[in-house]
Order: C-alpha cells, then sequence, then structure tokens
C-alpha cells in the first residue's frame, strides 16, 4: 500500500528524472550520448507542454512544431538582425509564442476534434511557410547559424555542456507540469478532458482554460527550441514542419497521454528509436512504422500509464494473496 | 479571360486531385470515425505498382487493375491487422496507428520499388486541349471526370444500399448499428477496402500529371484532409467541394496575389471558413455525447 | 518499480548505442546521406555509387593494404539528424574523413562538428556557401550554382535574350540558386523582368508560367530547383505555349528527367558536368576515359541511368581515396593536407584545382552547355 502511495506521489516522477539526469552519464563513454540525450531532454521538453494541452485539456494540436519553431528562429534572428543577446532573445521568443497563442487560440480552441486538428495544422503550416520564404531573415530553406549562448561570459557549448543546461531545464519544466496538476487549473484541464459539458455544468469556464492550456504549451515548445537552435547553433524550417508537428503528438501519445513522465518517455523512444534502427539500413523507415503501430496497438493508453496499471495490477493480486 | 481561365483549369486540375483523396478520407471517417492518415499511401501505391506493373510487361490498364486489387488487398490489412485490434481506443491513438502505418507502407515501398521519380503516359496523348487562349490537359479531365465519377458511385452507394445505410447506421452510433443486426467489423472492412480503391484509382489518374514517388502520398495526405475538413468530414459533396476549392484557392492566390504564398492563402482561408463555419461548409454539426 | 524502470532505460540506451567492434586493419570512411526524403533523388545514387567503389577498391586490396570500412547514415534530408550522425561519426565510429551532406542545409548544419574535430569533409551539396568562406576542413564537388547562373547567362548574352523571367522552385537548392542568379544578373548582362516561384512537389505550375509568359517584353526563362519534379515544369512551359528559350538547371541532370518530361524537353537546355555526354565526348577530351568508365559501371551495377549527382559523390570519394594514398597516414589532418593539395583530379564533373583558397577546385570551363535533342543529350556551342 504504502509502494502505491509512493507511485502516486508528484515527486516520484521528478526524483526518477533527476536520478536519470544525474545518474546517466557514468555510463557514457563519449560525447555522442551526451549529444542523444540532450535531444531528448529538448523534445521532451516540448512534449510535456504539449501533454499539456492534450493529456489534460484533451485538445489536439497538429501544428506545435510552429512555435517550436518561432522559439529556434527567435534565438537565431534576434541576435543576428536585431542585436539582442541569446538568452534575451529565448524569453522574447517564448513571449511571442504565448503571445500568438493568446490570440489565435481564441477562436481556433472553439473548433473541436479534428475540425481543431486542421485548424492547428494549418497554423504550424503558415509558420513554416513565412521561416523558409523570408529568406533575408532567416536564411530560407537551408537554414541559418545561430550565434553561441553566452551566460555571464561562459560560452556554452559542448555536447557535455548542453546535456547539463538542457537536462536542468527540463527537470525545471517537469517540476511546473507536476504542480499545474494539482493546481486548481490543473483539475479544472483534467474535468474537462472527460467531459466538457460537464465541466461546463458544475461552473468551469471552458473557453478560459483551454486557452490557458494552449498558451502554456506554445511556451514550452518555442522554449524546447530555443534550446535546439542554440545547441546546434544553426537551425532549418524543418524543425517548424508538419513531420516535427506530427513526430510530437507522437512522442506524447506512444508515452502516454496525459502522464508527465510518458512525455518523457515517449520522447526518449522517438528521439532514440532512428539512431538505433540504423543497423536496419533501407528497412529502417519499415520496421519504424511498425513499431509505432505495435505500442499503440498493444500498448494503447501509452507506454507508462499501461505499465503502470499492469504493476498496480500485480501489486494488487499480491495484496490480495 | 484567357489568364482566368488557365488559372481556373489549373485550380480545377488540382482541385480534383485533392478531392479524389478527400472522398477516401470521407468514406473511412463515416464508417469508423478513423481520419487515416495512410490515405495518400494507397494513392501512392495505385501510381507505383501501375508504374511497376507497366515497367515488367503488363498492358496498362491490366496493370492499373493489378494496382486497386493490391490497394484494396492492403486496406483490408490495414483494417483487420491494426484497426480492428485497437477497437475501442481514442480516436488520437488512432491516428497515431494510421500515423505509423503510413511510415510502414513508406517503408516497404521504397525497399520493394525505388525512391525516383516516375510517370505515366497520359490516357488521350500529351496534346493540350486550347480554349480561348487557355490550354488544359486530356488528363486533367480524366482526373475532374475521375473525381466527379467517385463522388457519384459513392454517393449513390450511401443513399441508395441497404450497405450504404449501414455504414452511415455504423457511423451514427456503432452500438444501435449492431443492435439492429449490422455486422459492424464487415462494415468497417468494406470501408477500408472500398477507401483503398478510391485512392489507388485517384494515383493512377494524376501520376501522368503530378508523378508519384514512394513518398508521395504525405502531402497528398496533407492537402486531402485539409480538403475534407474544409468540405465538412464525413460528407461526400463537402470532400469535391472542398478539394476544388482549395486547388482554386491555391491556384488563384499563385496567378493574381503571390507565388510564393499561395499555400499560405489557402490554409488563410481554411481557418476564416472553419472560424465562421466550425463544421466546415457542409459538414455536420458535431454534438457531444454526455 | 524505480529499479526495473531505470533498468529497462539502461538496456534501451546500452541497445541504441551498441556498435560493432571494428578489425584491426581497416580504414573508417564516414557517409551522411539524404537516401530517402525529399533529396532522395541526389543521396541515392550518391550512396550507391560510394558503396559500389568501397566494395571494387576492398576486392582489389584495400588503400595501401588496409580495407575500407563504410560507416553510412541517413539523415532523410533532416539537418537536425544530419547534426547528430555527424557528431555519431566522430564519436563512436571515430572514422578519418566524411562524404556527404546531400543538400546545402544537412552540409551547412554538420560543417561545425567537422571543423572541431579537424576531420576532412566533402560535401556534395550545391551552394556556394558551403566553401566561401573557405573552412579549412570543408570541401565539395558539385559546380556551385553561382556557377550555373554564370554559365546560362553566357549563353543568353550571345543569344541577345536579355529580358528574362526565373520560376523558382521553394526548395533549398532552387532558391539558393535564384538568389546567386539574381546577383549575378548584373555583369551576366541580363535583367529579370518576371519572378515567380513554386512549391517543391506542386501538381501543376501553369498559373506562374501564365503570368510570367504575360510579361512585356519576355525574352528567355529559367527554372531553378531540384529532382525529377523539374519535368512537371517542363511540360507546364510547353502546355501553355510558352516559345521563349528555355533553361534548366543542373539540379535536373538526369536521364530521368527527359523520360519524364517526355516531348516536352526537346530544345531544353542546360548547364551540365561532361558526364551526361559520356561515349559522345570527343575522344581527345581527358574527361571521356574516366566518365565512360563511370557511367558503365554505375549503370550496370546500379541498374538505372547515371545522373550527374552519383557523379559528384564519385568526384569526392576519389579525391578523397586519392589524398589518403598520398598522405599514406591514418591521421585526419595529414589527410586533409593532402586533399588540400589535389591538383589536376580529372572527375565527372571537370578537372579539380585545389588550393588553400579554393575547397572546389572546377572554373566554368567545367560545365557544358547542353541541349535535349530528340530525348538525348547534345553539346552546343554558347550561344549558337
Amino acid at each position: 500500500m504504502q509502494m502505491r502511495a509512493v507511485l502516486a506521489s508528484r515527486f516520484f516522477s521528478l526524483f526518477v528524472l533527476a536520478a536519470m539526469i544525474g545518474l546517466l552519464p557514468l555510463a557514457f563513454p563519449s560525447g555522442y550520448y551526451f549529444r542523444v540525450a540532450a535531444l531528448v531532454w529538448i523534445s521532451a521538453l516540448a512534449a510535456i507542454g504539449l501533454n499539456i494541452l492534450m493529456g489534460q485539456a484533451g485538445q489536439v494540436s497538429l501544428g506545435h512544431a510552429g512555435f517550436f519553431g518561432i522559439g529556434a528562429y527567435a534565438v537565431a534572428i534576434g541576435p543576428a538582425h536585431l542585436g539582442v543577446p541569446p538568452w534575451a532573445a529565448l524569453v522574447l521568443g517564448a513571449a511571442l509564442s504565448g503571445i500568438l497563442a493568446l490570440v489565435i487560440g481564441k477562436p481556433v480552441l472553439r473548433l473541436r476534434g479534428h475540425y481543431l486538428a486542421i485548424a492547428t495544422l494549418g497554423l504550424g503550416v503558415l509558420v513554416a511557410i513565412v521561416l523558409t520564404n523570408e529568406s533575408r531573415w532567416t536564411g530560407g530553406p537551408d537554414g541559418m547559424p545561430v550565434q553561441r549562448l553566452v551566460l555571464f561570459g561562459w560560452r556554452v557549448a559542448g555536447a557535455e555542456t548542453w546535456y547539463w543546461v538542457s537536462g536542468a531545464v527540463l527537470l525545471l519544466g517537469t517540476w511546473l507540469a507536476l504542480n499545474l496538476t494539482d493546481t486548481p487549473t490543473g483539475r479544472a484541464l483534467r474535468a474537462l478532458h472527460d467531459s466538457e459539458v460537464a465541466a461546463r455544468v458544475v461552473g468551469i469556464d471552458v473557453a478560459a482554460y483551454k486557452l490557458r492550456a494552449f498558451v502554456i504549451a506554445a511556451v514550452y515548445a518555442s522554449v524546447a527550441g530555443s534550446l535546439l537552435a542554440l545547441m546546434n547553433s544553426f537551425i532549418t524550417p524543418d524543425q517548424a514542419g508538419f513531420l516535427h508537428s506530427v513526430e510530437l503528438v507522437t512522442m506524447v501519445v506512444v508515452g502516454g497521454l496525459g502522464s508527465v513522465l510518458g512525455a518523457i518517455v515517449g520522447a526518449a523512444v522517438l528521439v532514440t528509436l532512428p539512431q538505433l534502427l540504423t543497423v536496419f539500413r533501407e528497412y529502417e523507415h519499415l520496421v519504424l512504422g511498425l513499431l509505432i503501430m505495435l505500442f499503440m496497438i498493444f500498448l494503447r493508453e501509452g507506454i507508462v500509464p499501461s505499465l503502470r496499471a499492469i504493476f498496480a495490477a500485480r501489486l494488487r493480486t499480491r495484496a490480495a494473496g | 479571360m484567357a489568364e482566368f481561365l488557365q488559372f481556373l483549369f489549373s485550380g480545377l486540375t488540382v482541385g480534383a486531385v485533392y478531392a479524389m483523396v478527400a472522398l477516401g478520407f470521407t468514406l473511412i471517417y463515416n464508417a469508423s470515425d478513423v481520419v487515416n492518415f495512410a490515405q495518400g499511401e494507397f494513392v501512392m501505391i495505385g501510381g507505383m505498382v501501375t508504374v511497376f506493373a507497366a515497367a515488367a510487361g503488363l498492358p496498362l490498364p491490366l496493370a492499373a487493375v493489378l494496382a486497386v486489387l493490391i490497394a484494396v488487398a492492403v486496406g483490408l490489412l490495414l483494417h483487420a491487422l491494426a484497426i480492428e485490434p485497437a477497437r475501442g481506443a481514442s480516436a488520437v491513438t488512432l491516428i497515431i496507428i494510421t500515423i505509423g502505418a503510413s511510415i510502414f507502407l513508406r517503408g516497404v515501398a521504397q525497399v520493394l520499388f525505388d525512391r525516383q521519380a516516375h510517370g505515366l503516359p497520359a490516357f488521350s496523348g500529351d496534346a493540350p486541349i486550347r480554349f480561348m487562349g487557355a490550354a488544359v490537359l486530356p488528363q486533367s479531365l480524366w482526373v475532374l471526370g475521375g473525381a466527379v465519377a467517385t463522388f457519384l458511385l459513392l454517393y449513390l452507394f450511401l443513399d441508395r444500399t441497404l450497405l450504404g445505410k449501414a455504414v452511415l447506421a455504423t457511423a451514427a452510433n456503432r452500438l444501435a448499428a449492431r443492435l439492429v443486426g449490422i455486422n459492424t467489423r464487415t462494415v468497417m472492412a468494406l470501408a477500408f477496402g472500398a477507401s483503398a480503391a478510391i485512392g489507388a484509382v485517384a494515383g493512377i489518374l494524376i501520376t501522368p500529371i503530378t508523378l508519384t514517388s514512394y513518398d508521395a502520398g504525405t502531402l497528398l495526405a496533407l492537402k486531402g484532409f485539409a480538403a475534407a475538413m474544409l468540405g465538412g468530414m464525413g460528407s461526400p459533396f463537402g470532400a469535391v467541394l472542398g478539394g476544388l476549392l482549395l486547388g482554386l484557392f491555391e491556384s488563384f492566390s499563385a496567378g493574381y496575389v503571390s507565388s510564393t504564398y499561395k499555400d499560405a492563402v489557402a490554409f488563410v482561408t481554411i481557418l476564416l471558413v472553419l472560424f465562421a463555419m466550425p463544421s466546415g461548409l457542409l459538414g455536420r454539426r458535431a454534438v457531444e455525447r454526455v | 518499480m524505480l529499479s526495473r524502470r531505470t533498468l529497462a532505460g539502461a538496456v534501451l540506451l546500452a541497445f541504441a548505442f551498441a556498435t560493432p567492434a571494428s578489425a584491426q586493419n581497416t580504414v573508417k570512411i564516414g557517409t551522411v546521406l539524404s537516401v530517402t526524403g525529399p533529396a532522395a533523388f541526389l543521396g541515392e545514387p550518391e550512396e550507391k555509387t560510394i558503396k559500389m567503389y568501397t566494395d571494387k577498391i576492398n576486392a582489389e586490396g584495400g588503400i595501401k593494404g588496409k580495407k575500407i570500412e563504410l560507416v553510412s547514415y541517413d539523415d532523410g534530408g533532416d539537418a537536425n539528424k544530419a547534426r547528430t550522425f555527424a557528431t555519431r561519426l566522430v564519436e563512436e565510429d571515430k572514422v578519418v574523413a566524411v562524404l556527404g551532406g546531400s543538400t546545402t542545409g544537412t552540409t551547412l548544419a554538420m560543417i561545425p562538428v567537422f571543423e572541431e574535430a579537424k576531420i576532412p569533409f566533402i560535401s556534395f551539396g550545391g551552394a556556394i556557401e558551403i566553401v566561401e568562406p573557405v573552412r579549412k576542413f570543408v570541401y565539395k564537388t558539385p559546380h556551385t550554382d553561382k556557377m550555373a547562373c554564370q554559365k546560362i547567362f553566357e549563353d543568353m548574352r550571345l543569344r541577345k535574350i536579355t529580358k528574362i523571367g526565373i520560376i523558382s522552385s521553394t526548395d533549398g537548392f532552387g532558391k539558393s540558386m535564384r538568389e546567386q542568379c539574381l546577383k549575378v544578373a548584373k555583369e551576366g548582362g541580363v535583367e529579370f523582368v518576371a519572378d515567380e516561384t513554386h512549391g517543391p512537389r506542386d501538381a501543376d505550375v501553369t498559373p506562374q508560367l501564365t503570368k510570367i509568359k504575360n510579361t512585356p517584353g519576355l525574352q528567355g526563362l529559367v527554372h531553378t530547383g531540384f529532382g525529377q519534379h523539374g519535368a512537371v515544369v517542363t511540360r507546364n512551359v510547353r502546355q501553355i505555349g510558352l516559345q521563349v528559350p528555355f533553361y534548366q538547371n543542373h539540379g535536373v541532370a538526369s536521364k530521368s528527367y527527359i523520360e519524364l518530361s517526355g516531348e516536352a524537353a526537346n530544345g531544353v537546355r542546360l548547364p551540365a558536368a561532361a558526364l551526361l555526354l559520356a561515349e559522345k565526348l570527343a575522344d581527345n577530351d581527358p574527361q571521356k576515359p574516366v566518365v565512360v568508365a563511370y557511367k558503365q559501371v554505375y549503370e550496370k551495377t546500379a541498374n538505372q541511368p547515371v545522373s550527374t549527382f552519383g557523379g559528384h559523390a564519385y568526384d569526392g570519394f576519389f579525391i578523397l581515396i586519392e589524398a589518403m594514398k598520398r598522405a599514406n597516414s591514418l591521421d585526419p589532418q595529414k589527410i586533409n593536407a593532402e586533399i588540400e593539395k589535389t591538383k589536376g583530379f580529372i572527375g565527372t564533373a571537370g578537372i579539380v584545382n585545389m588550393s588553400p583558397t579554393d575547397h572546389l577546385g572546377l572554373d566554368l570551363t567545367a560545365f557544358k552547355m547542353l541541349e535535349i535533342r530528340n530525348g538525348d543529350w547534345v553539346e552546343v556551342k554558347a550561344g549558337s
């Protein structure tokens, strides 16, 4: 019983994550591992944000990479064209994404289900089109270089450094997301996920809460985009594209809708799989598609919630026996 | 005037392509509430199998029939092996399954065929038909005719046959449909098979114009989905209307506004339409069950 | 639960990063190419070419007794993925040199990794930014887009064509070449009177072409953009009856472009490498034996028509192999120094003369102006 209480505690996830970030490097033989892990942390940050929108508020976004792209190009364009230091550009990009989400979110979130999906998809595509075509500012489809992040005279460079920076930001993002779950906003969002009508009946301002979730998710994605651009010191419009949006949604669903830890696991799976599948050579995509289907058929609630359910069932039988 | 007509012809050609893809989306959605993101891959299979069967020496009509049969088989397998086992899963889970299926099918196609672009000879020659200063390819008329014929068949099927009504009943309420004795499983399988056939026919008709390759489906699925939503998901007439309108938006904005931002103009228009009509032009009004 | 979950994670990671142990008497060369995705048109023949010549060299005993071990990754055209594979080649696979980057975008994303690791990197990307400014460890083998523009304008000037339209694809190749063409238009003596774009996979571009056609004073048309989709543009040009001389670019240069365009391709001109002419080159042309041999080997092994893109990979591969032989060492820096000293290398694209200030080593003479007649390439004298 005590074990289950521990599992249910929201800080359990945070503890697991902190331990992983702290201990993993002990097993890393080279900088490549740090890079892949840093990519996981960055994608996980975007996925956690999207999960607040999808898992908690129950709203699909097929254009989330658009916000990712805004964050990424903010830290590229700000220092290069406007003389804004990179860290300030990151903040500005997040603010811009949040404001855009606020303005656009109002009419868009009135749509439901697949109509919401196509509207958000359209938004994402619009951002990608602008980034691809305004090459005077963005370097066009071939992308543009990004200045190195310098914090208090410290030049943030190298895969290992970025591992720790992105890991720290992810911890912060996870902590905020976990806290949100237990605030009135979090509870309202879950109510609305279960039934919008019921939520409205008990007096929840449904539209306002959906909008809040949309803005939060946009800011998470934007910060993740900024981190990626700063780490790579190079960015292309692909990162704002439709395929990246689909990838982010897949991370959330494969990991487990509504589970913060699930978003991280989903990101880990989708980032490491292509690295792992290179052994299949030309069969790589075939295997990737097959795995995604199998995950969703056999762990339809997502990896983390499904495993948790299996584990809880075992605990119960053990307690009963 | 000649300019306007050329933009119109271009828009109708491209729009007919989108309409065919959108019709495939509509049928599966009607039967199962699933948005099938592998719809574009049916189109690709139609084109690629025809190209390779013809290259292997099969006469073109036979190659085309073979392509449709293979696509139908793939559609049925997709339903039996991936959608049916996940029955009862949430809508977004099903969407991810179809996305996985589309990655898988692309993966198979690039191993089985190749990664190059391929074309087919136009059915009635390459000489454009000139009309008041504008030029239209005979193949465009084939695509347009194909879209209209598919629409009519689908409409007659859904509206006039018992089986078609069973499809609509399954979409409206699966449990109720089963209670009145409809085998919903067969109905859904049928929808996947027919939808794959529609996609494959589209692929065969459009390949002489657009070319095809193992990854041709992605963009088509995106545009076809947009067209279906613009018209209103679930309505065959909406799918055709949405497809043609999307094609026309693109060509007229390329002609009169900016070719660079033609896709942007199209998507902004879709957004504005949805803000005014949240269920698309002809969609059923969605009611949440409590 | 905790231990189980971390254990699962650790297993997954260990699995992900496991790399096969390599034999001692080999030398590792890496490739990162866009074998799938929108640039598969480039990446596929590039990878095939490198594979077939690696096998050939290994069958003949390798480089000074050392067999080549090829480590190839497919970036799918995604710059971020390319960057990760670049890191993997350097940190994990410990290659001595890298070939690839099929596109300009993936190449630019990888450059910092190889510059930092001091490993020579020969790209097959098109844009001039790859070698301008010169970076110590970065080379490229294809002609630049700027050179293609200059070659086209040279031909136009001699044909007294000055007012031209441009239709460019919004992919990286098309956009970059458009910008280069606009930049050198003035010195090339031409003026752009129409400027339109199309998406890389658009089914129909007649609206844009109709606008260009109706531009007063139009004397010629250039298309920039790579891939077989150039065939759609070509067919649309003929469909609407646009009669002015039409120039394609080196990014469509493969036989399948002619096949896919059909009749419409006749009369189209484009700047391209000698490889496309192959057997039709003059017997005293120094490139002839090289390109004929490559063409035969490629078409026999890959079972598809040769393209200049595979040719770029051929050039890069042998520039590297010869530099490795000269360096007689596995030290990447020594190999790099030898690549930079490449002189008189006869490749498919032309005769390559590298220097510390020129990491491309090709000049305009490497380009030939070709015209498509009766479904085949014919060299035309400039301005004829």
